[in-house]
């Protein structure tokens, strides 16, 4: 079979990560290729890169032969390559035939003709074998499954014939989900060179004829679907054992800190002590961000509970109103995973985001001393290591690494019993990620052994949701794995390796 | 303090500078005469006031369209009290309350309804106005003479400049202090500055706002009151798209609309670009037109220079 298209030696950097290192990928006509990896293994970056979003910092890409470089969407359109996100990206207000030609409408005297445009649609739904979808009906008011094959008529419409599904399930049930197998079956007997990116092994296994797996930015391996065990794919995700990177102090678990009983969203049940580190692993998008948000008050409890405080017959504090401002003064604090969007103000300085939480040492009630506010910042700055011209910089003028550094510093000021914190190590710098995992590791250690904490009281409690596995083993006491908004119970992360813990997230194991 | 912020307003500075040196050029030596400086300060004096808590609102990452209104309902209620029988005091209370009560609504209606503030303050731009005539039977309502019509003009005695003008000094440092010197302060400027992460830090969201738009609209009560002295009576119809003037202070003076900046340093200094260039037109014989379009390029140039700005850095 000839290749429909083809990529060879793809390498793209942002800064100073290396996101593609000599990537290789070509898919025939008539073929479905699993494209599989970790979190972050690059398979957006390829994707977006193929479909024209993205600009390759060097390699070679070809259709059917010819030398292909898309410089937009666009253009990658027009040369026959589609994606279908897991957004869905419809105007919800126009109708399925209006969405199918956009951007092409069939134009008569000036204006648009609707009767073609019409037959136009009919005729890609009818290539779908989707003539049930009424084409005068809004998009908007289409359910999921048949917003998505709408998206597909529209590729099929303008003629694409490589087309891109990235995680399309997510958003289906199994009956769709099904639908959507024989959706691709069809397409692939007519001829299109179809991509698919997936999580879920099992979905991989079903629907592919070859698959390819990346880590790390390069190829790890790949071939014939039907010819490779669950275990062969999740140890070429996995790869070698990395190094032991991660510092232990001596921990001793002390009093029961923080109970979640039967909560939902999250089906989500255990105990967090004094003195450990409990760690939450899945895939993106596996709602364990959302369980972090919960159980912070940030999204509202539908049902359960969460206890916070000193868990004995009496005196515990149980919080029923789910409201940050309460959870910051029961001693809770929350990293979130989004430092731009949520867990910094990059137009204020470091020092008004350091402290907002408790300002009250700075003066007089409502007074607040800018000095003093600065003083305290210092101290932190000089302890976390913080590279900035001062306290009054903004904070959209540091690094990554010192951001997230920042957003750290909060809770260790507001001097919070839990902490909670959302993938801690995303986007910053190896030597950041090595501060923070020394820091994260002090803050749970054992005060009579002897090592140094930050803090000289207690030892404290630390949730963390992370992507990269090798850090969760590493840092954690116990882990549980979260599967379709589900969290298990938590295990001893001594017993556990990143297989067990990629099998199960994936529904390999 | 930050080398942007004194960025921003050495930024405004040198447009204070620029245009003052330029009108006085065109003008002569006298535009800087004390009594010329009084008459631009008793100019200006309106706007400034209600710009201070334009500042407030703006760094909140916020908008209130309807502070012409309110200033004109002010000016209103205060007519209506004195010709009633109300003691000055008692009628300017009345009338800056009744502009409080006008904030307190954008603020519980902005944070209640979940609606834009550009959206909510439209409505009671409209609302605020047609209470303003509806109070004054659409007329204009006379008012006896009392000290309140006096305090924008030139004092002869010890205090040597008019009451009014000494009400907006002694406001601007009050909110300046509030900016800068209370938690308060703080939590606005979080909110404007990212609204997620202030909530994600227990910053009380709704309750700030409605303070914030509950205090600006006090300030525009206060900018009514100089309204009324100005014109000794009550005129529904006083100050339409006097808001649009309040805001261009603000941005002038380095302001955002997109939240977390503004200073009352910079929204002074907007505000007396504004009243340079009007009274300079006045004086040199400028049509008005020629005040209109300067004031527009100005607007303009310095959110262009501000953006060039921010990005280098």
């Amino acid at each position: 079979m000839t290749a429909a298209f083809e990529m060879r030696g793809i390498r793209k950097t942002f800064g100073a990560t290396v996101a593609l290192d000599g990537v290789d990928l070509s898919v025939a006509a008539g073929e479905i290729c699993g494209l599989v990896g970790q979190n972050g293994a690059g398979k957006s970056t390829l994707m977006a890169i193929l479909a024209g979003a993205l600009e390759p910092d060097g390699g070679s890409m070809a259709i059917d032969g010819r030398p292909y470089a898309p410089r937009s969407p666009i253009e990658a359109r027009r040369a026959g390559v589609a994606m279908i996100y897991q957004e869905l990206s419809l105007a919800p207000d126009l109708s399925v035939m209006e969405n199918i030609v956009l951007g092409a409408e069939p134009m008569r005297f000036g204006l648009v003709d609707r009767h073609r445009m019409r037959e136009l649609a009919s005729a890609a739904l009818a290539q779908l074998g989707h003539q049930d979808i009424p084409p005068e009906a809004k998009a908007g008011t289409l359910s999921v499954a048949a917003q998505q094959l709408v998206e597909v008529a529209r590729a099929l419409a303008i003629g694409c014939r490589v087309l891109v599904l990235d995680e399309p399930t997510s958003s289906l049930g199994r009956a769709d989900v099904q639908q959507l197998f024989a959706l691709l079956e069809r397409l692939k007997s007519q001829g299109h060179a179809i991509v698919y990116i997936s999580h879920f092994i099992e979905e991989v296994k079903a629907v592919t004829d070859r698959f390819v797996v990346l880590r790390d930015g390069r190829n790890a391996g790949g071939g014939a679907t039907r010819d490779a065990s669950n275990d062969a794919i999740v140890a070429l995700m996995v790869g070698a054992a990395q190094g032991d990177l991660f510092p232990r102090s001596p921990r001793r678990r002390g009093d029961a800190i923080l109970d979640v009983h039967a909560l939902e969203p999250g089906s989500a049940s255990f105990t967090l002590h004094r003195g450990e580190i409990l760690g939450i692993a899945g895939l993106v998008g596996s709602g364990r961000t959302r369980l972090l948000r919960t159980i912070f008050g940030l999204e509202p409890i539908r049902s359960g509970r969460v206890r916070l405080g000193v868990v004995t017959a009496k005196g515990e504090s149980e919080s029923r109103r789910a409201d940050p401002r309460a959870r910051w003064r029961e001693g809770m604090g929350l990293l979130s995973e989004d430092r731009k969007a949520e867990g910094l103000a990059l137009g204020l300085s470091v020092a008004d985001n350091l402290t907002l939480t408790r300002l009250d040492p700075f003066g007089p009630p409502p007074l607040v001393f800018p000095a003093r506010q600065q003083a305290a910042s210092r101290t932190w700055i000089a302890k976390m290591d913080i590279r900035c011209a001062g306290p009054t910089q903004p904070a959209g003028e540091l690094s990554g690494g010192n951001q997230q550094k920042i957003a750290l510093a909060r809770l260790l000021h507001h001097d919070v019993d839990v902490l909670v914190l959302d993938e801690p190590t995303r986007g910053i710098d190896v030597g950041s990620k090595a501060q923070i995992y020394r820091l994260i590791d002090a803050l749970v250690a054992d005060p009579d052994a002897g090592s140094a904490p930050l803090s000289t009281r207690k030892p404290k409690a630390v949730l963390m949701v992370s992507n990269y596995l090798p850090e969760l083993l590493g840092l954690c006491d116990r882990i549980a794995v979260m599967r379709r908004g589900r969290l298990e119970a938590p295990q001893p992360a001594d017993g556990l390796t990143e297989h067990d813990l990629v099998m199960r997230a994936t529904g390999a194991a | 303090m930050t080398a942007r912020s004194l960025l921003d307003r050495t930024g405004t500075l040198i447009g204070l500078i620029l245009v003052a040196a330029i009108f006085g050029a065109l003008v002569g030596r006298q535009f800087f005469a004390p009594a010329n400086v009084e008459l631009m300060a008793r100019q200006t004096a309106i706007v400034c006031m209600a710009a201070l808590g334009m500042t407030v609102v703006i760094a909140l990452g916020g908008i209130d369209l309807s502070v012409g209104s309110m200033i004109a309902l002010t000016t209103v209620v205060i007519a209506a009290a004195l010709r009633d029988g109300a003691s000055p005091i008692v009628a300017s209370a009345a009338g800056i309350g009744a502009a409080a009560i006008c904030g307190l609504l954008n603020g519980v209606l902005i944070t209640q309804l979940r609606v834009v503030p550009f959206i909510v303050t439209l409505g009671t731009m409209l609302v605020v106005r047609g209470a303003a005539k509806g109070i004054a039977e659409e007329r204009r309502i006379e008012a006896p003479i009392t000290w309140l019509n006096g305090l924008l003009r030139t004092q002869s005695g010890s205090l040597l400049l008019p009451g009014g003008i000494w009400a907006v000094i002694v406001a601007a440092l009050l909110v300046g202090a509030v900016l800068r010197y209370t938690r308060f302060g703080r939590h606005l400027f979080a909110i404007g500055s990212n609204e997620r992460m202030a909530r994600l830090c227990g910053v009380a969201i709704s309750r700030t706002k409605i303070v914030v738009y509950t205090l600006s609209a006090i300030l525009t009560g206060l900018a009514g009151l100089l309204q009324f002295s100005k014109i000794a009576v009550g005129d529904p119809t006083v100050a339409i798209g006097l808001e649009l003037d309040v805001i261009a202070a603000v941005i002038i003076g380095g302001g955002s609309l997109l939240g977390g900046r503004g200073s009352v340093a910079g929204t002074i200094m907007g505000a007396a670009i504004m009243a340079i260039i009007q009274v300079g037109c006045t004086q040199k014989g400028l049509a008005s037109w020629v005040q209109q379009i300067l004031t527009g390029t100005i607007i303009v140039v310095a959110v262009a220079l501000d953006r060039v700005r921010s990005t280098r850095i």
